[in-house]
């Protein structure tokens, strides 16, 4: 069956219709594996998808370290200096108020708003950072061409590549997927180029 | 005991991946049970009663309360404290016990979390209601105004605008992150187009690849990490309002730590309470099993002997500083005209958690159930003992009174917590209460080396 399939789908990708490929695999370890043999063969836009984080598979598909930490840092002083530099400005010198002969610039009184704002401005950095590391929101991906992929939320392991990768070929590297011992192999082709083509030749 | 053991014995039955996704989603999927539905108008009923009564205040003025002179702060800033009390437990679960890897929490850190967004809200709700001029509450807050003044940083009613601002921020931000990859399972066993879209768009386009979970899990840790200081520092901030006052009764440094392990307490208790009916309600016996109710159960009776530690300080050190009127706040507590409020307080915070030393009881879903209550009926008293008590009788006999709350007091109570179930009620029908991609992750089969 896969076969038979193999001669229309590189008509497709002549067409430029094919965005990756997608191959299922039955369960955490043996998605493990395969991303090390991806990683070995020298592949690079590819992405191992699973309804829970795997352990040790940031080293098994040869990633760096997420930077978000930097982020989180850099976001937690500008909100601990930020809410020093407000108090410092409106109560010790735009509109300086005695209140109950306490010192203008009272440090140990402003400890702890910079403390809640330091935390404020780190959980944004830690939420909006993630969401612009992931690229999300982004409701648009190949891998959403397959119907199977909704699985991946339930208990489905898949491994994901693009055709954006130097080295992917429908066919090869579909055979490699294969060899990898991939219950389920199959292109992620762009439907709605289709539609939009057969709309156009009824015009 | 090593990981492995642990995460084999966390989830009962002989459970899937499959077989999670389906029992967690199920609920927000099937047919609503009509118990839902009474519950529901039950906790509506008491939320409209709760906007009326806040319509009435506003109209006539805080004067419809019970408070006069000593007593300025009522049942608001009681319920005040209570709520946000509730809300640490929620955070201790998802943040802290998930630094200690304590893999127990994934069955219940979801709607613990719930729990704490809308005990937050409840409680926000009172600082704002309870100001005289309500249309001026924004003075709070750094923002320009006609007069050009700032509001005074060196007050702690201030620190705890920042606090539990920061707060609720951060929990709603935490609990969002916690159920991206929930949705997109919501998004994806959908059949409805509507749902299908909703869903979609909260789940911001997961495809749970490593790409995204590398990303992700560090943020997850670094909010736990957050977390943790943010909440033991908004109880402390809490108690700065009342510990930083010259009040008798109220000045005294212990006032942090015993605020923080007494939400701790009572946030356990209202998440024991919560747990309990709809683990039952909805059949998630497997998932929330008596070994995770064991195990709050014994968080509570830990934090139930810090607090009646705290109450023997408490009454220790006023005897021990010779001061005469910490000394007279402290024995008027306990012998004084509230002393049936402060027993109250007694028996339901100190000699009730004493049950969980018996291993058959803490195992007893009835007990719990009952003993949960009970804290929560103790902890709000214990609210109302530091804040009425101490301010009824301060230095001056002459100014003394006795505070009398009036029907709107025990309507914006009970209608507080008919707003806390009304969403918490909405949560369950809509959300998954449970973390179900957490809840694989401890399954020994997620392990790769299985």
């Amino acid at each position: 069956m896969q076969k038979e399939q193999s001669a229309e789908h590189m008509e497709k990708v002549s067409q430029g219709e094919v965005r990756g490929i997608l191959a299922e695999f039955s369960n955490p370890g043996e998605l493990l594996h395969a991303a090390e043999e991806i990683r070995d063969a020298g592949y690079r836009d590819f992405d191992c998808h699973s309804p829970f984080p795997i352990h040790g598979m940031e080293q098994a598909m040869g990633q760096k370290r997420s930077p978000l930490g930097f982020i989180v840092g850099i976001m937690g002083l500008l909100g601990g200096g930020g809410a020093l530099l407000l108090q410092w400005w409106t109560s010790a010198v735009d509109y300086r108020l005695v209140v109950a002969g306490k010192p203008f610039f009272d440090l140990p009184a402003f400890i702890p708003v910079t403390f809640e704002l330091t935390i404020l401005l780190a959980a944004f950095g830690a939420v909006f950072g993630m969401f612009a590391l992931t690229r999300m929101p982004r409701f648009f991906h190949p891998v959403f061409f397959s119907d199977r992929f909704e699985r991946v939320t339930d208990d489905g392991f898949f491994v994901s590549i693009e055709s954006s990768d130097q080295k992917f070929d429908a066919e090869s590297t579909g055979e490699f997927l294969e060899s990898l011992g991939s219950d389920h192999v199959e292109l992620l082709v762009d439907t709605r180029q289709q539609v939009q083509q057969s709309n156009q030749s009824e015009e | 005991m090593s990981n492995g053991t642990t995460s084999q014995q966390l989830i009962a039955g002989d459970q899937t991946f499959g077989s999670v996704t389906e029992a967690i989603s199920r609920v927000t999927e099937q047919k609503t049970p009509r118990l839902w539905y009474v519950a529901f108008s039950i906790s509506f009923a008491l939320t409209l009663l709760l906007i009326g009564s806040i319509g009435y205040l506003f109209y006539k003025g805080v004067g419809i309360w019970g408070l006069q002179i000593p007593v300025g702060w009522g049942w608001a800033i009681v319920n005040f404290v209570f709520w946000v009390g509730i809300g640490h437990a929620g955070t201790l679960i998802s943040a802290i016990l998930f630094l200690f890897r304590q893999q127990w929490r994934t069955s219940i850190n979801r709607f613990a979390e719930a729990m704490t967004i809308f005990a937050v809200i409840c409680a926000l709700m009172f600082p704002a209601i309870h100001v005289g001029r309500v249309w001026v509450v924004y003075w709070i807050f750094p923002i320009p105004n006609q007069m050009d003044i700032w509001p005074n940083f060196r007050s702690p009613l201030v620190w705890d605008a920042f606090a539990v601002g920061t707060y609720f921020t951060v929990s709603l931000l935490f609990w969002y992150v916690g159920l991206i990859p929930d949705l997109a399972t919501l998004r994806d066993r959908a059949k409805s187009r509507i749902r299908k879209i909703v869903y979609g768009i909260f789940a911001l386009g997961w495809r749970g690849g490593q790409r995204q979970w590398k990303h992700y899990e560090l943020s997850y840790l670094l909010l736990a990490g957050l977390a943790t200081p943010l909440v033991l520092s908004v109880h402390s901030v809490v108690s700065f309002d009342f510990a930083v006052g010259v009040i008798p009764g109220w000045h005294t440094t212990i006032f942090p730590p015993y605020f923080v392990a007494g939400a701790i307490f009572s946030g356990f208790a209202m998440v024991m309470t919560l747990a309990v009916i709809t683990r039952k309600a909805y059949g998630l016996e497997d998932f929330i099993t008596i070994k995770h109710l064991e195990r709050m159960n014994i968080i509570m009776l830990v934090t139930g002997l810090m607090v009646g530690y705290a109450y023997a300080v408490e009454l220790f050190t006023a005897w021990y500083s010779g001061n005469l009127y910490e000394e007279f706040a402290l024995v008027n507590r306990a012998l004084g005209p509230y002393a049936w409020a402060y027993w109250v307080m007694v028996t339901c915070n100190v000699l009730v958690p004493q049950l969980f030393w018996v291993k058959k009881l803490r195992r007893s879903v009835p007990v719990m159930f009952v003993a949960s209550i009970l804290i929560n009926v103790g902890m709000w008293f214990e609210r109302f003992v530091i804040v009425v008590s101490s301010l009824a009788q301060d230095f001056l006999p002459s100014s003394w009174d006795y505070f009398v709350p009036t029907f709107w007091d025990f309507a914006i109570l009970a209608g507080s917590f008919g707003l806390f179930f009304t969403l918490f009620l909405l949560f369950i029908r809509w959300l998954p209460m449970i973390s179900i991609g957490e809840v694989k992750g401890v399954l020994p089969q997620a392990d790769p080396h299985h």
